[in-house]
């Protein structure tokens, strides 16, 4: 047991989990109990809450662990987050805004709610809400392993730790909706870029520069048999790397969770100005993954097999026992916001797109927000129970499979926003063949390194399709490619028979609309009109 | 419901910078710009330094199209 770095790390936590409480009072409205007030905190967030609120959602405590871990076991491969988080914001920025727009103007809180009234398919809108909570389950049980990681390094064992942890942050989250990460995001992202601040200038003069550093990376890989490893890629990983970045890049704002966070901003500019003031975390990722390369240079192992424990172990060794407790504090703190952030998007897909759909049409939105609150205590029990009851590696491996389903998503809800071209017999065709590809591809990926003969990572060998070649490529990159074909021939096939096809509830100029625009205000105080 | 009547409603995301967004979609996406360890830069290798550089070119780029889109007045 490490005592000055537990008694730091339980001060802080405990002082977020207070302002996690007090949020509910936060920009207080007049009653908190409607989807739009619990689970988009009003609406109304402005350009600092929504950077750090939408940051501290999409760089999560399991990213800030993984990334490193990934770059101090492969390499250059593990960089590819980088390209990944650059690319991802010019590509999105005019899309978010047409969503933002939309989505006020009919009073949307799920990408669900947007494919029910663009395509009027009930069916196409609960396969879109399904893979989306399907998706970020697996995706919360990742931040508890984020804390585990912390508390390992600290000598802390037991599952005890763990629940509390996540008890905690069930309570205010129910109570307070998604005020409770936007408050604690800005202690959590204060004290990551702080702990990363001091990282990198601190641990390289310590280790005797960069230049040694990446010198010891390159002796360890040259060591190594493994032929994808290495400080720069290899002409067989380039694709994956770059199919990788982009199919990721497609995925992120499809998530449930990146959506909760772009509704709940106040109007179209704070979008797009978060779109070139985001990027800060993607530098701010860029430096945590060198931490790997620095672990190797400090000779630093994980413990047992767990190499999510790295960059603990690196802040263990060379911070002074108080530093380590505050950079500990900020990952464990970091898991919280995602967490948060993810079971509203969960909950509220539930609360919309299931029960307000198929079990209570009458749904007052009193009902409909007690409803999501309670479904985001199931989904973080239920988060809890996957972690402790079965192996971590499976959250991993479903996280993998998350990832490339949501991706699947992309014609209904992202193309969605600029044609409706599409049948909806065609994107239900294409989104279930996409799974399937998806699944089949990942079923046939082996990973000798951990003994996985399945699911054992997303590089697909193109040698499997008959290629004569050691090249691999993002399985869900592949998937994609299969459902846009199905839904293109679904959709000429449907329309060849003449099958009746859903209305469209928008207007092209609702895609345009924003705030002081009078539909948008008018439209936001009435009932939910899906 | 009103009938909203706004003439300038569609052209609020309309502007000629908006070309510029594809670049640095493509520019971090092509590794044999950044597959290679020399030149370094304070003893960090090409591949690094130059795609935390593009950070920079996204930035720069979404800065623009923000400036040329933005509403104002309101």
């Amino acid at each position: 047991m490490k005592t000055t770095e537990i008694v730091i790390f339980a001060l802080l936590f405990l002082l977020v989990s207070g302002l996690g409480f007090v949020a509910a009072r936060w920009r207080r409205p007049g009653d908190l109990a409607t989807l739009n007030e619990w689970g988009l905190g009003g609406r109304g967030f402005g350009g600092w809450i929504t950077w750090f609120l939408v940051g501290g959602d999409l760089y999560t405590a399991y990213t800030f662990v993984a990334v490193p871990a990934l770059i101090f076991g492969a390499g250059a491969m593990g960089f590819y987050a980088v390209p990944y988080t650059v690319v991802v914001y010019p590509m999105v920025m005019l899309v978010l805004v047409r969503l933002w727009s939309v989505s006020h103007v009919h009073n949307l809180v799920t990408p669900a709610d947007f494919v029910r009234l663009r395509f009027g398919s009930p069916t196409l809108a609960l396969l879109v809400a399904i893979t989306g909570i399907v998706a970020t389950m697996p995706y919360i049980a990742l931040q508890l392993i984020g804390i585990e990681a912390v508390l390992k390094t600290m000598g802390v064992t037991g599952d005890l730790p763990l629940i509390i942890a996540f008890a905690i942050l069930a309570a205010y989250t129910y109570q307070s909706g998604l005020r409770a990460p936007a408050l604690i995001a800005f202690v959590k992202d204060s004290l990551i870029y702080l702990v990363i601040l001091v990282a990198i200038v601190y641990i390289p003069a310590k280790l005797g520069g960069w230049a040694s550093i990446f010198d010891a990376a390159k002796a360890k890989f040259d060591a190594t048999p493994a032929p994808g490893d290495g400080i720069t890629l290899n002409a067989n990983n380039q694709l994956q790397y770059v199919t990788l970045a982009l199919g990721s890049a497609l995925a992120l704002f499809l998530y449930p969770h990146s959506v909760t966070g772009i509704l709940a901003t106040r109007d179209r500019n704070v979008i797009k100005r978060n779109m070139s003031a985001l990027p800060a975390y993607s530098l701010l990722l860029g430096l945590i993954a060198l931490l790997g390369y620095m672990a190797i240079a400090a000779g630093v192992t994980p413990i047992g097999k767990d190499g999510n424990t790295i960059t603990p172990q690196l802040f263990d060794k060379l911070f002074p026992d108080w530093f380590a407790g505050v950079a500990f504090a900020a990952i464990g703190i970091g898991a919280l916001v995602p967490a948060a952030i993810m079971s509203i998007a969960a909950a509220n897909l539930f609360a919309r797109n299931i029960y307000r759909e198929y079990l209570n049409r009458d749904a007052t939105p009193a009902q409909e927000a007690r409803v999501s609150k309670i479904a985001s205590l199931v989904v973080k029990v239920g988060a809890v129970l996957v972690i402790l009851g079965i192996d971590p590696q499976f959250s991993i491996d479903l996280q993998l499979i998350g990832s490339v389903i949501i991706l699947q998503t992309l014609p209904s809800v992202g193309l969605g926003l600029y044609t409706r071209w599409f049948h909806r017999g065609g994107l239900i065709a294409g989104l279930a063949a996409g799974m399937t590809a998806g699944m089949l591809l990942l079923y046939n990926i082996a990973n000798p390194a951990t003994k996985h003969e399945h699911f054992g990572g997303s590089a697909f060998p193109l040698e499997k399709l008959g290629f004569d070649t050691k090249i691999t490529v993002y399985a869900g990159l592949l998937a994609l490619i299969v459902n846009l074909v199905v839904a293109v021939l679904g959709t000429l096939v449907a329309r060849a028979l003449r099958s009746a096809d859903g209305p469209d509830g928008t207007r092209p100029e609702d895609y345009f609309a924003d705030k002081g625009d009078p539909r948008v205000h008018e439209l936001e105080t009435t009932a939910p009109a899906s | 419901m009103t009938t909203p009547d706004r003439s300038d409603g569609r052209s609020d995301d309309r502007s000629p910078l908006n070309w510029l967004l594809p670049l640095p979609i493509a520019i971090p996406l092509l590794p044999p710009l950044f597959n290679a360890v020399e030149p370094r830069l304070f003893g960090i290798p090409l591949f690094y330094w130059l795609q935390l550089a593009f950070i920079v070119l996204g930035v720069t780029t979404t800065t623009l199209v923000y400036r040329a889109t933005r509403r104002r007045n309101r």
